[in-house]
C-alpha cells in the first residue's frame, strides 16, 4: 500500500478498484470482497483491508466462496489481468482458470523486497503474488513479500508498460510455471522468481542496460565499483567532495551536449553545493551511462540514485549479486553490438588509447597485467597528476578492468580527450615525469596488451620526433631563407632540452643532434625519418608498434601532432636564437671590419 | 501571483524571461525593459550599501494601471523583476519578499551547477519549476 498511496498508508480507491477488477470477477463477487475485507466499514483501503481483499479474491478465483473463512486455509495465488487499460490483457487466462500462477515476478529474496518496492514501472510487471496470508500478521517471509505485491499492484494499476507481447511470451512460461510451483511456500516462488527471471533477461524487450529488466536507474556492483574508481581518480579521499570544475571537466568528456549535462547536474546534486560527494557522483556517472545509452533523463531523480539510497545500498554488495549475474550475462551481449557501433564512430585514435577495454573486457590475462600496470600507474600519477593523458590514461586502465561494458562505453567517450596535442608541450617540457613513465612502461610494455603500448612508447619517440621534425622543419626553414640556422637548431635544441632536464638526458640529446645535423646536411628527413634516426631506446618500441598496423598509425598520428606543437613553440625559440645569431654574426663582423684595417696598416 | 518574472544580467540583458501566456508576451518584455531603469535609478540612489537584504529588495518599481513592477537586485547586479496583477491586492509586501528570495536561492542554485556558464540563459528545470509555482500560485 505503501506504493499505492504512498504516504497516507491507504490504497487509492481507483487504485484498489482497478485491481480488483483487474482479477476478473464478478462485480457481485467484488462488492463481497469489498465489504467483507472492512473497506466500507473503515472508509478506506488500509494494508489490513487490502491483504484481505487479495486473499478474498485468491479464494474467489479458486472457486471458494467469499468468506472470511475461506482465506483462513491455504490459497493458491490471485490472478490478475495485467492492462493499464482493463480489460485488455485476458490472453491466457480463460485456460488459466485452473490454478496456473500467472506472474511470480522477482520474488527472490526478501532482501529484494524492499528493493522491489522501489522499482518503476517497467515491462514485467505482472500480477502480484499474494502469497496466502492467514492474517495480516503471518509469517514474515509471508508479510515481507506483501509489500512486494502492494507495490506490483500500483505499478500495475498505474503502469503504462504494459506490453501485450512480453506477456503472452510469458504465459507460457508461467503456465509451465504454475504446475511446478505447488504450494504458496517461499522456496517455490523464489524458485520461479528466479526462473522467470532468467527468462525475462533473454527477452529482448528488456533493455539492455537494466539491472533487473526493470530498473534502468539502478546501479549494478560492477557499475558502483568502476564509478568509484573514477572517482577517486579525481579525487583520493572517498569522503569528500568533488569540486564543479573538476566534475565538469570530467563529465565533459562523456560528450553529451552541455545542457544535458548541466540537467544532470542538477538531478544529481541534492544539496545544490556545486560539488559532488561519492554518491551523488555515482548517480550524477550512472545518469550520463544511461543517457549515453539512449535512456531519456528523467523528471526527477530516481530514489535508486537518491544518495542516501545509494550509501546505504551499497555497504551490502552480495545481496545483490545474485540479481546481477543474470544482469551482468546479458549486458555484454547487449552492450557488444553496440560498442561495436561506437568503436565505428570514434576515430581510430581513440582506440589508441582504449582499445584495450573494447577487445579485452574477458581477458584475464590482460587484467592481470593491467592490474600490475594499475598499480605502478598511480605511483606515477602522483608524480605527475596535471599531466590530463596520464589522468586519462589511469582511467583507461581501471576501466579495463571491470567486466561491464558501461566501460567501453566511458572508454569510448573519453577516448577523444587523449591525444589533443595542447598537453604535449608540457611533456617535451617536463622530461623528468615523462621519463619515470617511460621507464615504468617501458619493462612492462612487452607484458602488456597492446593496448597499454600507446601510450608509453609515445612519450620517449617525442622528443626524437621532435628533433627530427625539426630536421623536417629545417627542410621548410631554407625555403623561408633560413638555411644557415640549420646549424645553430642542433645547438639551440640541443641546449633548451637540457635546462629541463635529469643529466642523463642531455647526453642522449647530444648524440640526436648531431645525427640531426648530419641528416640536416643530407636532407633526407621524411617522415621515416624519425623512424630510421630514432636512437636505440625508442626504436625498440616503435618496431613492436610497427607490428600492429592500428596501433602504429595512431602513434604517427600522435606523433605528428604532438610534432607540430613541439615545432610551433620551437619554431618561435628558434627565430629568436635566429635574430642573436645574425645579432652575433653581426658584431663579428664589425669586430673584423674594425680589425681588419689595423693589421693592414 | 506573478504574471511576469525576468532576470536581467549585469549588463542588462536577459537571462530568464518567462510570462503568463495569457497575454502579448511582448508587452511583458517592454516593461520589463522599462523598468530596468526605474531600477538603475533605485540603485544609484542607494549608494555603495548593497549587503543588507532590505536594500537587495528594491520594492515597488513603478504601477501602471493593470499591473504593479517589483523589483530586487543581487549583490553581482542581477535583476529580478517581477511583474504581478494589480488585482491582486492580497499581495503583501512580505510574499512579494518571499517570493523573491525564492527567486534568489534557485538562481544561486543554478550558478552552483558548473555547466552553467555566468551569462548564459538560464535554463535550468528546477528554476522553471519554481517560476512556474510562483507563477500559478493563486494568491
Amino acid at each position: 500500500t505503501a506504493r499505492i498511496a504512498p504516504g497516507t498508508a491507504t490504497a487509492a480507491a481507483g487504485s484498489v478498484a482497478d485491481l480488483l477488477r483487474a482479477s476478473q470477477l464478478p462485480p457481485e463477487t467484488l462488492h463481497q470482497i469489498r465489504e467483507l475485507c472492512g473497506a466500507k466499514r473503515v472508509g478506506y483501503f488500509g494494508p489490513t483491508q487490502f491483504y484481505i481483499a487479495l486473499k478474498l479474491i485468491a479464494a474467489a478465483q479458486s472457486g471458494l466462496p467469499v468468506r472470511i473463512e475461506s482465506i483462513k486455509c491455504e490459497l493458491p495465488l490471485p490472478r490478475f489481468v495485467m492492462s493499464k487499460n482493463d480489460g485488455e490483457m485476458r490472453f491466457g487466462n480463460p485456460a488459466e482458470l485452473h490454478g496456473a500462477k500467472v506472474q511470480v515476478p522477482y520474488l527472490t529474496t526478501e532482501k529484494n523486497s524492499f528493493k522491489r518496492m522501489d522499482d518503476e514501472d517497467k515491462q514485467e510487471t505482472q500480477s502480484p503474488t499474494m502469497s496466502p496470508l492467514a492474517s495480516p500478521p503471518s509469517s514474515p517471509p509471508h508479510y515481507q513479500r506483501v509489500p512486494l505485491s502492494h507495490g506490483y499492484s500500483k505499478l500495475r494499476s498505474g503502469t503504462e508498460q504494459m506490453h501485450p507481447a512480453p506477456y503472452e511470451a510469458r504465459q507460457p512460461l508461467v503456465q509451465s510455471e504454475g504446475p511446478s510451483s505447488g504450494g504458496p511456500g517461499t522456496k517455490p516462488l523464489r524458485h520461479q522468481a528466479s526462473l522467470i527471471r532468467s527468462f525475462s533477461v533473454e527477452r529482448e524487450l528488456q533493455d539492455s542496460n537494466s539491472s533487473y529488466p526493470d530498473e534502468p536507474w539502478r546501479i549494478t556492483e560492477e557499475q558502483r565499483e568502476y564509478y568509484v574508481n573514477q572517482f577517486l581518480s579525481l579525487q583520493p579521499d572517498p569522503s569528500s567532495f568533488i569540486s564543479g570544475s573538476v566534475a565538469k571537466n570530467f563529465f565533459t568528456k562523456s560528450k553529451l551536449s552541455i545542457p544535458e549535462l548541466s540537467y544532470i547536474w542538477e538531478l544529481s546534486d541534492v544539496d545544490c553545493d556545486g560539488a559532488l560527494t561519492l554518491s551523488e557522483f555515482c548517480a550524477a556517472f550512472h545518469l550520463i551511462v544511461a543517457r549515453k545509452n539512449g535512456y531519456p533523463l528523467p523528471e526527477s531523480l530516481p530514489p535508486t540514485l537518491q544518495p542516501e539510497y545509494l550509501q546505504a545500498a551499497f555497504p551490502k554488495p552480495k545481496r545483490e549479486c545474485a540479481l546481477f549475474d543474470s544482469y551482468s550475462e546479458s549486458l555484454p551481449t547487449n552492450q557488444q553490438p553496440r560498442d561495436l557501433n561506437w568503436m565505428e564512430k570514434t576515430s581510430v585514435k581513440d582506440m589508441a588509447d582504449f582499445p584495450v577495454p573494447t577487445q579485452d573486457v574477458t581477458d584475464d590475462d590482460k587484467q592481470a597485467s593491467k592490474s600490475t600496470i594499475n598499480e605502478a600507474l598511480p605511483k606515477d600519477m602522483s608524480e605527475d597528476p596535471a599531466t590530463p593523458k596520464d589522468s586519462n590514461s589511469l582511467k583507461a586502465r581501471p576501466r579495463s578492468r571491470s567486466y561491464s561494458s558501461t566501460s567501453i562505453e566511458e572508454a569510448m567517450k573519453r577516448g577523444e580527450d587523449p591525444p589533443t596535442p595542447p598537453p604535449r608541450p608540457q611533456k617535451t617540457h617536463s622530461r623528468a615525469s615523462s621519463l619515470d613513465l617511460n621507464k615504468v612502461f617501458q619493462p612492462s610494455v612487452p607484458a602488456t596488451k597492446s593496448g597499454l603500448l600507446p601510450p608509453p612508447p609515445a612519450l620517449p619517440p617525442r622528443p626524437c620526433p621532435s628533433q627530427s621534425e625539426q630536421a623536417s622543419e629545417a627542410e621548410v626553414l631554407p625555403q623561408l631563407s633560413r638555411a644557415p640556422s640549420q646549424a645553430a637548431e642542433g645547438s639551440p635544441a640541443k641546449k633548451d632540452i637540457p635546462y629541463s632536464q635529469p643529466p642523463s638526458k642531455p647526453i642522449r640529446r647530444k648524440f640526436r643532434p648531431e645525427n640531426q645535423a648530419t641528416e640536416n646536411q643530407e636532407s633526407s628527413t621524411t617522415v621515416s625519418g624519425p623512424a630510421s634516426v630514432a636512437t636505440v631506446k625508442p626504436h625498440p618500441t616503435v618496431q613492436k608498434q610497427s607490428s600492429k598496423q592500428k596501433k602504429a598509425i595512431q602513434t604517427a598520428i600522435r606523433k605528428n601532432k604532438e610534432a607540430n606543437a613541439v615545432l610551433a613553440r620551437l619554431n618561435s625559440e628558434l627565430q629568436q636564437q635566429l635574430k642573436e645569431v645574425h645579432q652575433e654574426r653581426i658584431a663579428l663582423e664589425n669586430q673584423l671590419e674594425q680589425l681588419r684595417p689595423v693589421t693592414v696598416l | 501571483m506573478a504574471v511576469c518574472v525576468a532576470v536581467i544580467a549585469k549588463e542588462n540583458y536577459p537571462l530568464y524571461i518567462r510570462s503568463t501566456p495569457t497575454e502579448n508576451e511582448l508587452k511583458f518584455h517592454y516593461m520589463v525593459h522599462t523598468s530596468l531603469d526605474v531600477v538603475d535609478e533605485k540603485v544609484s540612489a542607494m549608494g555603495k550599501a548593497l549587503v543588507d537584504q532590505r536594500e537587495l529588495y528594491l520594492g515597488l518599481l513603478y504601477p501602471t494601471e493593470d499591473y504593479k513592477v517589483y523589483g530586487y537586485v543581487t549583490n553581482s547586479k542581477v535583476k529580478f523583476v517581477m511583474v504581478v496583477d494589480s488585482s491582486n491586492t492580497a499581495l503583501r509586501d512580505n510574499e512579494i519578499r518571499s517570493m523573491f528570495r525564492k527567486l534568489h536561492n534557485s538562481y544561486t542554485d543554478v550558478m552552483c551547477n558548473p555547466f552553467y556558464n555566468p551569462g548564459d540563459r538560464i535554463q535550468s528545470r528546477a528554476f522553471d519549476t519554481m517560476v512556474t509555482s510562483m507563477m500559478i500560485q493563486v494568491c
